[in-house]
């Protein structure tokens, strides 16, 4: 079996977030880039496991510069068998999918997984790009993947409920928690990566339909105002009078 | 050539994301100097859809989009598009939006946001859109260049306005001959509850504070009081101590209620991603240290145990006198 599992590299979960060139450009001074959390804990790790039960390759599939090649590493150090990295700008959703269409359409893949979103541009949209691009089905929000006989039976999440669906391969999923648990690469995986196959593909030509032209912070909740625990009745009345909540 | 707004059916009514999505779609045809144009799945009372700003509902008919299936709805949403000559389509960056949306997007080649939050700024064939990035720490401002355009709009984002208006309501037969996908339902697991946690206005929620399952009662009962819906945070979700989809936060849903009330959360980073586009927020939390004040807009330092069912006491009086 052939997965591929496309990664994002993204500012840490707990980046404190500031723009710089009159907040146009994310300040990336001093910020410590990881595997987007949802493409390594759920997507690459259960891809993995599948492989290990099963047999198979795993790739790691990353569309950008040369500096998230630390940030593929750690990919193949966790376990994936070989990595690609298009030479591209990952500045467009619709851009990244048509990338990772274009090098995947001829190979073959099983399955190609992402995860549920980035946890930077939170847009929820290669995965379902690529697939109408490759004229293959979708599942978002998997939370379940298991593969037998080349039929996938996916859980996933929908409005209010969950679903159980099955699909012949190939199929691309969005990858949600409940996939898998997080694997911290131990010392001969981080070994073993310095000497795995990371294969530099230049860009092809892509549409970038969205720019972002400028960026603000979110506005901070002024001051968290206190009441007394031993009066909670005056929380209600703030509620209504106030806040007009209720 | 008019807005195009996809909307939905949930328990016999349209949904509420939805209406706010016509909403939505509405305002961006008045500035077109167009109109708006829901479609919609399914047998219900639509007339909402007029109230909210419609002038024409295409009922979308064919037996296979009883599944909602990414591949049969991007195939019925673009003929209907055609068909209507609409340029720009509407979403809820609800579950249907965030996985027909991008794919529908592809084949029009649409530049798409999604999760907006605020109304486009339209200037000659561009709109600038705002969205939530960094996971509600900051807002981008999207310049779509296309001339097909997609938005999916983040719920909640904007109350929902019905006038007097009303909609011509017409069949729309779908061709889906071509299309076959190999996806099959096997089993749908729905939550039952009357109200949708991403539709609700109020939201109860509550952590690892409450110390056990067996406790949820009180958390329950002045959810049913405020009218609100109940939530929790991820450790009650992974202990099973609630059902995994009242689970709120990065890696569970984000919703975005006009009231949010956290007993016995912490207010990690990962929670707050998915709960702090909350109107307001109450956090009641015995530990004064639990970083979930510094979000909060008030705050109870206090035991759950004796603050709740004060609570519940005062809502009922509240409603008594209002």
């Amino acid at each position: 079996m052939k997965i591929l599992v496309c990664i994002s590299n993204v500012p840490d979960t707990t980046t404190k977030i500031s723009f710089t060139n009159d907040n146009t450009t994310f300040n990336t001074a001093g910020v410590q880039f990881v595997i987007n959390p949802f493409d390594e804990w759920y997507a690459l790790v259960r891809a993995l496991e599948l492989k290990e039960a099963q047999g198979g390759n795993v790739t790691i599939l990353h569309v950008g510069g040369v500096e998230s090649e630390p940030t593929i590493r750690k990919g193949l150090a966790i376990g994936a068998d070989d990595a690609v990295r298009i030479n591209g700008e990952p500045n467009d959703a619709f851009a990244v999918a048509e990338q990772i269409a274009a090098y995947a359409k001829d190979k073959g893949f099983d399955l190609i997984m992402t995860g549920k979103e980035t946890i930077n541009y939170n847009g929820s949209m290669v995965g379902a790009m690529v697939a109408e691009l490759m004229g293959l089905p979708f599942v978002s929000l998997a939370t379940k993947l298991d593969i037998a006989n080349n039929v996938a039976t996916v859980e996933h999440d929908i409005d209010g409920g969950t679903e159980v669906v099955e699909c012949v391969l190939p199929l691309v999923l969005s990858a949600n928690k409940g996939m898998a648990e997080a694997r911290i690469p131990n010392m001969r995986g981080i070994m073993a990566a310095r000497t795995k196959p990371l294969v530099q593909v230049p860009a092809a030509n892509a549409d970038k339909l969205t720019t972002i032209t400028s960026y603000e912070l979110a506005k901070g909740r002024t001051e968290c105002k206190y009441i007394d625990a031993s009066a909670p009745e005056k929380l209600i009345e703030l509620l209504h009078t106030e806040a007009k909540a209720i | 050539m008019p807005v195009l707004i996809y909307t939905e059916i949930s328990k016999g009514k349209v949904k509420k994301a939805s209406l706010e999505a016509v909403n939505y779609g509405g305002r961006i045809a008045a500035q077109l100097g167009t109109t708006a144009t829901a479609v919609i799945i399914g047998d219900a009372d639509v007339s909402d859809l007029g109230k909210a700003g419609a002038k024409k509902i295409l009922k979308l008919k064919n037996d296979k989009l009883s599944s909602l299936d990414g591949q049969y709805l991007t195939a019925a949403i673009e003929q209907a598009a055609t068909a209507e000559g609409a340029s720009v389509i509407i979403f809820s960056h609800d579950f249907t939006g965030k996985e027909v949306a991008p794919r529908l997007a592809a084949r029009l080649k649409a530049g798409i946001v999604a999760g907006a939050v605020g109304n486009p700024v339209i200037s000659g064939n561009s709109f600038t859109v705002k969205k939530n990035v960094f996971s509600g720490k900051a807002i981008a401002a999207y310049a779509i260049h296309s001339d097909k355009k997609i938005i999916s709009l983040l719920p909640n984002s904007f109350p929902v306005e019905l006038t007097e208006g009303t909609a011509e309501v017409v069949d729309f037969a779908v061709n889906l001959a071509g299309v076959n996908s190999p996806i099959k339902i096997k089993e749908v697991k729905k939550d039952t509850s009357e109200l949708n946690l991403t539709d609700a206005d109020l939201v109860v929620s509550a952590g690892r504070g409450m110390k056990g399952p067996e406790n949820w009662k009180m958390i329950e009962e002045l959810a049913k009081e405020l009218g609100a819906a109940t939530a929790c945070s991820r450790p009650v979700a992974d202990m099973d101590w609630r059902p995994h989809h009242e689970h709120v936060g990065q890696t569970g849903i984000a919703i975005r209620p006009n009231l949010y009330i956290a007993i016995g959360i912490s207010g990690a980073i990962q929670h707050l991603a998915g709960v702090n586009g909350s109107k307001t927020i109450v956090v009641i939390n015995s530990d004064k240290e639990a970083p979930f004040f510094k979000s909060a807009d008030y705050g109870i330092v206090g035991d759950a145990f004796e603050i709740v069912p004060k609570l519940i006491d005062a809502v009922k009086t509240f409603k008594a006198n209002h």
